[in-house]
């Protein structure tokens, strides 16, 4: 294989980790809106944890999104 | 022709040098358009801030009810993460705040340089965020500050494992407070540029490329309404983990 190609390649292997992390934020969002139907008053006070959750989650997602900018780039 | 339009999303983040200010020491020095738009955005930030309040009034008016809106936002941010004694830290997460907004949304103008998509800003900004936490940490709780790597209750064989786990942790939080910013910054900024090409590309295919190009244009306008979202939540997101992590230097053992 030629490295140009093999380049590309793990630079698209490296980005399923972006839509893994998108599977993340779902799940924090769907959990935190299945919770505050069940509890409205108290979803106010926890909106703040959600996106911190979300961030989280998040950056491990960019953390792959970064690696494949690495490998394309370098 | 379609073969003399280069793709160039990245493009729009050269730093160009506007006003080159001579060389010391093997390194360039220059006004560039990044300085350009930081001291746009910090004038920008002061000039309205400085103009809404310059009556005070009890009854606030349009502008100044603006700034309260603002003020309170971030207040709110600062004391639900870390009580009412972080809001010595307040004007500390309001100028970043303040900054990153309007560096996220100054961005989204057409031709405006985005400074938050410089990772150097961004690694800037959180590398203060943490020397802030190691600092007040230290400086309020002595070496009791080193808590914050042994949780509480912690079995003492279990003990090396969670404190290399929370050194990392701890490692890794500017890393992904920068990262975070500067990649969503970017991942957005290529997208719009992308679905842009997209729309000129095809539009010169004739009539038929012409109606094809229509898909992207509205979905450019979509991701235009999205970006705005993501610029507002980013800087929100970004004073909200500033905040936490400076609740850590308050409340060291958890």
């Amino acid at each position: 294989m030629e490295p140009a190609a093999a380049k590309l390649i793990g630079a698209g292997l490296a980005v399923i980790g972006v839509g893994v992390s998108a599977i993340g934020v779902g799940l924090i969002f769907g959990n935190f809106l299945l919770g505050a139907l069940r509890n409205p008053s108290a979803a106010d006070s926890q909106f703040g944890r959600a996106f911190v959750g979300v961030a989280l989650a998040e950056g491990l997602g960019i953390f792959a999104f970064v690696v494949a900018l690495i490998i394309l780039f370098t | 022709m379609a073969e003399a339009i280069q793709i160039d999303p990245i493009h729009q983040f050269q730093v160009q040098n506007l006003v080159p200010l001579g060389e010391i020491g093997g390194y360039h020095f220059a006004f560039t358009n990044s300085a350009l738009f930081m001291f746009a955005i910090i004038a920008s930030v002061a000039l309205f801030i400085l103009f809404a309040t310059r009556k005070k009034s009890m009854v606030p008016s349009r502008t100044q009810s603006l700034a309260e809106i603002w003020y309170e936002f971030v207040e709110g941010i600062v004391t639900s993460s870390t009580g009412r004694e972080g809001l010595v830290f307040f004007p500390l997460i309001f100028s970043l705040f303040s900054f990153v907004l309007l560096s996220n949304l100054l961005g989204m103008m057409p031709y405006f340089f985005t400074v938050t998509s410089q990772i150097i800003v961004t690694a800037a900004l959180s590398i203060l965020v943490i020397l802030t936490v190691v600092i007040a940490g230290f400086y309020k709780n002595g070496f009791k500050f080193l808590k914050l790597f042994v949780p509480s209750g912690l079995p003492i064989v279990l003990a090396p494992f969670i404190v290399l786990i929370e050194v990392i942790s701890f490692l890794s939080r500017p890393l992904s407070l920068s990262l975070r910013l500067f990649a969503n910054m970017l991942g957005g900024h290529i997208v719009l540029k992308v679905f842009a090409f997209f729309v000129v590309i095809l539009s010169s295919f004739g009539w038929l490329g012409f109606l094809g190009a229509a898909a992207p244009a509205i979905v450019g306008v979509a991701l235009t309404a999205l970006e705005f979202l993501i610029a507002f939540l980013q800087a929100f997101v970004f004073a909200l983990l500033a905040s936490i992590y400076l609740n850590d230097a308050l409340h060291p053992a958890h």
